[in-house]
């Protein structure tokens, strides 16, 4: 594959390479077999290996998973901000309000950036530049994708800072990040990211670095700007609390895969996949008052040495015959739920041993073969 | 642009009034360090062998001319006599006059400071204007060919002896190609300065006397000098702007600009160097510093009348009064241009609050 050293962020994929039908219009993000690799010095981390997902316009999506499952990569390779080398975009599709953006050039690429889709970071206290004031920052973005004077710009800074609840905003606007509490930060960061109006939103762990009292002020002013914009939601999180109060769908991800989608609801009340079912009977508030909590057992897979079959088999209480060979791909069970699971196949689709050179899925094939 | 708005993307800090009292606070502290320098600067040279008389009367020194040429300078009375008599004088700005040429030290100083400041101001602009972008561009392609040869020059930059660089650019430049003039500030036998102006030449060929030739001249002679003085700073300014630069391109707030779709160039002149420029300032403010204290070697090579020469030839001829001053003066300029520096801190970095 062919990468073009790109200072600004990623290379395009392989120039020429075949892409799919587009999405339904009415799918804002279509995100298809996406595998993004590092490059490093011990060896190759697929932090991203193989991740599909549809985002419908006005959707709000929730995508869990541990520290290190490749959620944030996912989320930054979306916005095309991985640092090539030694990030690569192995495989994939990225269908975008109609485009495919992983075959856009990078000028193309920053005309989307900040406009169409916007991210909140984690940190708000690193995430805003220190040397610049609050407005300065909000009016850049704003100037980066609308003709407009510097003053409408700084207008528009004021009206946002106001828009996501800052008091005073005349006068936040000319304060410089230090200034500012974490809170507010990170309102500010809301306002910069929607100040240009965008179709998708990816907050990726917004509210993991604040106060627990301010987290729920943090939440509840996202998903109301939200509704009030009639953007798309990617929300990224470890947390099941934040998921269940704030988005209508969710996808779970394991070691760089997803291993179960559905709606909030059906997800959290009933999870199909051994994973989510651990995640979910772990929280404490799911036990009695001195009975022992769940936990799932053993340790997230060594990145560089992932383990054949399924992921997660080895952490698995009902693992069986075919995950320790076979990764499971993901299987639509119910209407609107999918999971990547042995388990929800019908016995005569499950593999075998002797499927090992016929059946096994592509992926599956190519490590069987290094083996 | 409708008036009034420009302020938003060129907004300055205003200084605040903690700013004063630092300022003040810094210059008040300039007292104990020339107190301190200056009595140190009289005891060590008394307790070195020799005195300016030596120099002065050369082969014609007896017994009895020493004794009369000391009793003239004052050399025979007690020490802190002199020190007391010689404090006394700089209070008074009398900073005293030279043993061996009768010249007051500030009007020496006057006259020879304006070439060293040329040239250390030259220096500088070569070792600024292309270290920062040199050590962008390493930054931005770490451990490339381009990093990896932009490194060695670097080091070769900071470890090649300033007398041999000034020696093999002489003998490239002016010896060998004919490009350069290789000594003095100008053209002694086409042009004349007027010896009552400030000797600052760039602007006097060109300001005041409106040659463009003359000027060109005076620029000419600045090249080589400015060069090989200029190697060092630029080297060691080039291996702090990558490593500052490298820094801040890992900062969570470059990923922001980034997100925000800010082209690749704006990113990096706004929001990568202006948070990078704190190390990069410090480090020229020292080199700096450092230049207008006169170089020596430079100066000698390249026949440059400014102070480093001046305060060499004092030092071989142990001419206290001219050693002294010199590293007052020396001294308080340092100070100052660090002051500069870090009042700039302020500008550069809202976060510092000056308590």
């Amino acid at each position: 594959m062919t990468t073009i050293v790109d200072l600004d962020g990623v290379s395009p994929v392989a120039e020429g390479r075949v892409v799919g039908p587009p999405p339904p219009a009415d799918v804002l993000l279509d995100v298809r077999g996406l595998k993004t690799h590092f490059h490093v010095m011990d060896g190759t981390v697929a932090a991203v290996d193989g991740v599909d997902f549809q985002l419908r316009r006005g959707e709000t999506l929730g995508l869990v998973g541990e520290s290190g499952c490749g959620k944030s990569v996912t989320s930054l390779t979306i916005m095309r901000l991985i640092d090539i080398p030694p990030g690569e975009i192995v495989a994939g599709e990225i269908w975008f309000d109609g485009r495919e953006i992983l075959s856009l050039p990078m000028s193309d690429m920053r005309q989307i950036r900040g406009a169409d889709m916007s991210m909140i970071f984690q940190e708000p206290m690193t995430s805003l530049n220190p040397v610049f004031t609050v407005g300065n920052q909000i009016a850049e973005a704003v100037k980066a994708h609308r003709q407009v004077s510097n003053k409408e710009a700084w207008n528009r800074a004021v009206e946002m800072l106001e828009a996501v609840g800052i008091p005073s905003p005349e006068r936040r606007v000319k304060q410089y990040p230090h200034e500012l509490s974490g809170g507010m930060r990170q309102r500010v960061m809301i306002a910069m990211a929607l100040s240009c109006d965008p179709k998708l939103i990816i907050a990726d762990e917004p509210t993991t670095a604040l106060d627990v009292t301010i987290q729920a002020q943090i939440l509840e002013l996202i998903k109301s700007m939200q509704e009030r914009t009639g953007a798309a939601l990617l929300l990224i999180t470890h947390d099941l609390a934040v998921v269940a109060e704030t988005v209508q769908r969710m996808a779970v991800m394991y070691a760089g895969k997803i291993v179960e989608t559905g709606t909030a609801e059906d997800v959290l009340l009933n999870p199909k996949h051994p994973y989510t079912q651990g995640l979910i009977t772990s929280i404490p508030s799911n036990v009695a008052r001195g009975q022992r909590l769940n936990v799932i057992r053993g340790t997230v897979p060594n990145p560089f040495r992932m383990p054949g079959g399924c992921r997660f088999q080895p952490r698995c209480p009902m693992a069986f015959e075919p995950c320790r060979d076979f990764d499971p791909p993901l299987r639509t069970t119910d209407p609107g739920r999918r999971a990547a699971c042995w388990l929800h196949y019908p016995a005569s689709e499950r593999p075998t041993s002797r499927d090992v050179a016929t059946s096994a899925t592509p992926m599956q094939t190519e490590r069987v073969a290094k083996q | 642009m409708p008036p009034g708005t420009r302020h938003i993307f060129t907004q300055q800090p205003e200084l605040p009034p903690s700013v004063l009292k630092f300022i003040v606070r810094r210059l008040i502290l300039l007292v104990p360090i020339l107190f301190g320098l200056s009595l140190f600067m009289v005891v060590f040279l008394h307790l070195l062998p020799g005195d300016p008389c030596g120099a002065i009367l050369g082969e014609h020194s007896t017994a009895e001319n020493l004794a009369r040429c000391q009793h003239g300078l004052g050399l025979d009375k007690p020490l802190y006599q002199q020190y007391f008599e010689y404090m006394s004088g700089v209070f008074h700005g009398d900073f005293g006059v030279s043993a061996t040429n009768k010249v007051s030290v500030a009007t020496s100083f006057l006259t020879r400071f304006p070439a060293t400041i040329e040239l250390a101001v030259s220096a500088m602009i070569i070792a600024i204007g292309v270290g920062i972008p040199l050590g962008v561009a390493a930054a931005k392609r770490q451990y490339s060919l381009f990093d990896n040869f932009a490194t060695v020059a670097s080091l070769i930059g900071i470890s090649i002896p300033i007398f041999f660089l000034g020696l093999l650019l002489q003998y490239v430049f002016g010896v060998w190609l004919h490009w350069l003039p290789t000594a003095g500030r100008y053209d002694l036998g086409a042009y004349s300065y007027d010896g009552a102006g400030t000797n600052f030449l760039l602007w006097e060929s060109l300001v005041i006397d409106h040659d463009p030739a003359k000027f060109a001249d005076v620029v000419r002679h600045l090249i080589l000098p400015a060069l090989a003085l200029g190697t060092i700073p630029l080297a060691v300014v080039a291996r702090i702007t990558r490593s500052a630069v490298i820094e801040v391109l890992s900062e969570d707030y470059v990923r922001t600009a980034r997100a925000k779709g800010l082209t690749s160039r704006r990113v990096d002149s706004r929001h990568v160097l202006r948070n990078a420029m704190l190390p990069i300032v410090t480090v020229i403010g020292l080199q700096t510093g450092l230049l207008l204290g006169g170089a020596v070697l430079t100066e000698q090579i390249f026949s440059w009348g400014g102070v480093g020469n001046w305060l060499f030839q004092a030092a071989v001829d142990k001419d206290f009064v001219v050693i002294q001053s010199g590293a007052l003066i020396l001294a308080t300029i340092f100070v100052v241009v660090n002051l500069l520096v870090d009042i700039s801190y302020a500008y550069l970095n809202p976060r510092i609050r000056y308590s």
